[in-house]
């Protein structure tokens, strides 16, 4: 008999999402359904707002994507003003967006997703002196894992064992058979784990330097940035350069050498394709490398599609055939909208609950808060592989040189004496290795970036801001703001009238990947990179939260935001402890 | 002849300077930094008598400090250095740092549930940023974080399993530690959590019931926040408005400073109690200044030197930010004093305004670019146009840099506090 399981919550990740599958007697997933169960409203509370002061607000939608929420507000208001921000204003916002980059891969791989591939309980029977041998065989030189520092770490995690509170590491799915790793190589990525939660807090200071403060930043404002003191002091610079080359360093000899360990140890399921799902990829394209205006100018990551793993050709990307349908979705509708029209009436109705006491969502009804986007009529999936895979597509020299890298490096280990396929990437490792290729190639750019900022403000050029006039601009008029957030692509579409917000839409990576079926019954890119995956114990389903977390979830801002009328909402109780 | 009135009662004052200065030394805005020999021995004898009942307690770890001093790369001195900031920051005398450091080897044996309800996870975020001195990550390290979502290993089932062993374990003795608003409107029913899709509310209750304290975190879990902005679409609160006959500490920001999170923790360690709170249940340690009084800037506001438009000689010169929206002087925080991610930088530091995040309903009174009187923010009803109506926008105009409203408006929370006294 099958067995249909429900996964909720799935932690580690931002928000608030369930998995429901229907695992078959061999073990198989044959169906899955992904539901956002979490709604707040930020699109209608956007409404009637100042455009100008909409980012701040709209950055609130997420608080791990931070800051990226905040630029594509901004440059959608910008994009309707046809505002062209100043040269020094590009390079900061690249470089806060590339440390959120840094940051957020990083903080994925090993805090998020890192336990899905690690088990921590078997690095404690590890060999330390073993386990420094086996470094080597990943780098030359590798990352904090001599002998004297794993015994450390070791003696660490046996005194927190031993205190009988495992705290977050508490009833995990420790010793799941489906854990690969040699008792080493776990000591090795442990090991690594807690370095990076220290060394995470580098890269968030990256983003703060520029940014006032991070988690949500302070420093954009409508025409460019604000933080004129902190380019225009050498100390700061200096400061910057100093924690990305220390960043840099772990994504060279730990994060990249701990995805090659791992790529071999799992390399059958990269082989066999497992959560590869929808193979359709799409990036809006990221960074902006001159001067001459939003989609316009040249991009660190070009945009375009990628059909069907078919890499011999790039669809050019056009927002016109953005659409969102609300089959499935707890929203009232009856077609595909794009989102400058887009509606969002509530239409929620729920879980059914079974005689075993659990809910289970209406599979043929409507089942989450998130959205079915739809490009020209396919679904896709968004994020770094979509990145890394459109980047070899077109023929990005940069982006060629560094996935062939990898791909180079892993063949190597294979012993295969080529690089290992392309297609590898088409899979759930390959997703989690993108995200280090990625890595690696804007911590390298990101170095160039601030030599270019510094040169810039030496020759004299402290211009942040590119005035416009308010009033003239605001009367009518619309814009998108469309980039990728480190989990793929982002786009924030603004209607302004009269001064104000008329229609904000937000379509966020996790509306593209976590979305539920469509009006044509198709799948959302998690359900179906989920199909086909064996699970070894469908008690513990590692395989599912593996998948998933590859995708990087980030359910808060998936949840599409109601649109309620304003009369219901005088009822309702509101916080009164202010009333000044 | 600069003649305006000041508050309601119709007082005048003609210099404008005296009459800051009398608005800046409003009593809602000081803290009481020395509170007389009696107060302190009461204090420590209260702490010394927690800190015996948690060395009892059956969870009691046989781990010493020593221990994970020496497996942090950390000396003796550097905790004892550590203790002293702590001490300062909680306003206590240096007499207290002996039983704080007591208190730092006994923070393993406080387990802490932390929720996370309409939120964005900034707040497990910050506190993954969790400020310098290395010892604040020390503390995290040992605290029992018993269940987060962000962070923890298990998922499901297994985490809904875990979550009930560690309420049962730890009843009545762990601190809930809240991230975002909770929906009792229209959006009652659309949140859920677990495989029985408890709604927000019943999940929170349900934690709330047999927790020791509350600690609410961000302006999303103390007054509704972002979800609870105009028109509040989902009906949000904060955790006050949901749980009743529980301490509850209010710990707003967006996201909260995590040294005003891990202060607030170790005091409740210290004193079994919630720390001294202003009428907002904020810890007045962190939350007794407002951010203008402190601010870096400050000279160029007393001395009439602004900002005028973003990138402009104002902005290259650091000069102040009230004109371009800054809301320092109405917004009670430790920002201009603590700052954020190892106090590398702040909002005011990057040249933005502060937009008020510590405040309720900042997101519809104060979070603009422009000062309140020019702000086409919406006005919600009882807002903040209506108290520009009621103590005369003739200030603003009178005083050329619209300060006094906000000073009034300090007044007038001041006057609610002592009334609440």
């Amino acid at each position: 008999m099958s067995k249909h399981i429900i996964v909720d919550p799935i932690t580690r990740i931002e928000g608030h999402l369930r998995v429901e599958a229907i695992i078959g007697e061999d073990n198989v997933i044959k169906d899955a359904y992904a539901s956002s169960t979490m709604f707040r409203g930020i699109e209608t509370i956007l409404k009637g707002r100042d455009p100008r002061d909409a980012g701040l607000l709209a950055m609130r939608i997420c608080g791990v994507c931070t800051g990226t929420h905040y630029q594509r507000s901004i440059e959608a208001v910008e994009d309707a003003f046809d505002v062209t921000i100043p040269k020094n204003a590009r390079i900061v916002r690249n470089l806060i967006q590339g440390a959120l980059y840094l940051h957020d891969h990083v903080v994925h791989f090993y805090h998020l997703h890192g336990l899905d591939w690690v088990d921590i309980t078997s690095a404690l029977k590890a060999d330390p002196a073993l386990a420094e041998a086996e470094s080597f065989n990943w780098h030359k030189t590798p990352y904090g894992v001599s002998k004297s520092e794993l015994i450390q770490i070791q003696e660490r995690l046996t005194k927190f064992v031993k205190q009988g509170r495992l705290g977050i590491f508490s009833n995990a799915y420790w010793g799941n058979k489906n854990y690969k790793l040699t008792p080493e190589q776990n000591l090795i990525a442990t090991a690594h784990y807690l370095q990076a939660l220290d060394l995470q807090r580098d890269a968030a200071k990256l983003m703060a330097i520029f940014g006032g403060k991070m988690p949500h930043p302070q420093s954009l404002v409508v025409g460019g940035v604000t933080c004129v003191q902190d380019i225009k002091n050498p100390a700061r610079i200096a400061l910057f350069k100093t924690l990305l080359k220390k960043f840099r360093h772990f994504i060279k000899t730990a994060y990249l050498p701990d995805l090659a360990m791992a790529g071999v140890k799992y390399v059958d399921e990269a082989l066999d394709g497992t959560g590869g799902g929808l193979k359709n990829y799409m990036t809006y394209g990221d960074f902006r490398l001159d001067d001459t205006g939003f989609y316009k100018s040249a991009l660190l990551f070009p945009s375009g599609v990628v059909l069907n793993g078919d890499l011999s050709k790039v669809h050019p990307f056009d927002q016109n055939k953005v659409a969102e349908d609300v089959t499935h979705s707890w929203y009232e509708g009856t077609k595909p909208l794009h989102p400058y029209d887009g509606e969002t009436e509530p239409k929620y109705t729920g879980f059914e609950k079974k005689a075993d006491g659990f809910s289970y969502i209406k599979p043929k009804e409507k089942y989450s808060w998130i959205k079915s986007p739809i490009y020209d009529d396919t679904r896709v999936e968004v994020g770094p592989l979509a990145r890394m895979v459109v980047g070899v597509a077109a023929g990005d020299e940069r982006i060629t040189k560094y996935v062939t890298g990898f791909l180079g490096l892993l063949g190597e280990k294979l012993g295969l004496g080529k690089a290992a396929p392309t297609s590898a990437l088409f899979s759930t490792v390959g997703r989690t290795a993108a995200r280090a290729i990625e890595s690696e190639l804007i911590a390298d750019v990101m170095m160039e970036w601030v030599d270019e900022l510094a040169a810039n403000v030496a020759n004299g050029d402290l211009s942040t801001w590119t005035e416009f006039d308010f009033d003239t601009v605001s009367k009518d008029a619309k814009g998108h703001g469309l980039a990728e957030a480190p989990r793929g692509g982002l786009g924030h579409w603004v209607k302004i009238k009269d001064g104000k917000i008329e229609n904000y839409q937000a379509v966020v990576p996790s509306t593209w990947n976590a979305a539920p079926r469509d009006y044509k019954d198709r799948m959302g890119a998690y359900e179906s990179s989920l199909i086909g995956t064996k699970v070894a114990d469908p008690d513990q389903p590692l395989e599912i939260l593996r998948t998933i977390h590859s995708f990087d979830p980030c359910i808060a801002c998936a949840v599409h935001i109601i649109d309620t009328k304003g009369k219901e909402l005088s009822s309702f109780k509101v916080n009164t402890s202010c009333s000044i | 002849m600069n003649e305006y009135s000041v508050n309601k009662k119709g007082k005048v004052m003609t210099d404008r300077r005296d009459a800051l200065a009398s608005m800046f030394s409003a009593k809602g805005a000081k803290v009481n930094t020395n509170r007389g020999d009696e107060y302190y021995s009461d204090l420590l004898k209260k702490m010394n008598t927690r800190l015996d009942e948690l060395e009892k307690t059956e969870v009691a770890s046989k781990t010493s400090i020593e221990h994970v001093l020496e497996a942090e790369g950390l000396t003796r001195r550097d905790f004892m250095k550590w203790a002293s900031a702590a001490c300062a920051m909680l306003m206590l005398p240096p007499t207290f740092t002996p039983t704080i450091l007591r208190a730092a080897e006994l923070m393993n044996r406080v387990p802490v549930i932390w929720l996370e309800l309409q939120d964005c996870a900034g707040n497990s975020e910050a506190i993954l940023r969790s400020d310098a001195p290395t010892i604040d990550e020390l503390i995290l390290d040992v605290l029992s974080l018993e269940f987060n979502e962000t962070l923890m290993a298990a998922a499901g089932h297994q985490a809904e399993e875990h979550l009930k062993e560690a309420m049962h374990t730890f009843k009545g003795k762990y601190i809930c530690v809240v991230e975002g608003a909770i929906p009792v409107g229209a959006g009652k029913e659309w949140c859920t959590i677990g495989a029985k899709a408890e709604t927000f509310e019943e999940h929170l209750q349900h934690v709330a019931k047999d927790a020791a304290a509350i600690i609410a975190v961000g302006t999303c879990a103390t007054f509704g926040g972002v979800p609870a902005a105009a028109p509040n679409p989902t009906g949000a609160v904060g955790v006050q408005d949901v749980v009743k006959g529980k301490a509850i500490i209010n710990i707003p920001a967006c996201p909260a400073n995590p040294a005003n999170i891990t202060g607030t923790i170790l005091h409740f360690v210290l004193t079994g109690q919630v720390p001294e709170l202003d009428h907002l249940n904020r810890p007045k340690f962190a939350f007794g200044y407002r951010i203008h009084d402190n601010c870096e800037r400050r000279a160029h506001f007393d001395a009439g030197e602004f900002v005028e438009e973003w990138g402009d000689e104002g902005a290259e010169n650091n000069f102040c930010l009230y004109k371009m929206g800054c809301k320092g002087p109405m917004t009670f925080n430790n920002c201009s004093i603590v700052r954020y991610n190892e106090a590398v930088n702040w909002p005011i530091g990057a040249g933005h305004g502060c937009i008020g995040c510590s405040e309720p309903q900042f997101w519809d009174k104060y979070a603009t670019e422009r000062p309140i009187a020019n702000s086409r923010i919406k006005a919600p009803t009882g807002g903040v146009e209506k108290s520009v109506d009621e103590f005369g926008i003739g200030l603003l105009a009178a005083a050329g840099i619209g300060i006094g409203i906000h000073a009034t408006a300090s007044i007038i929370a001041g006057k609610k506090e002592n009334d609440n006294e």
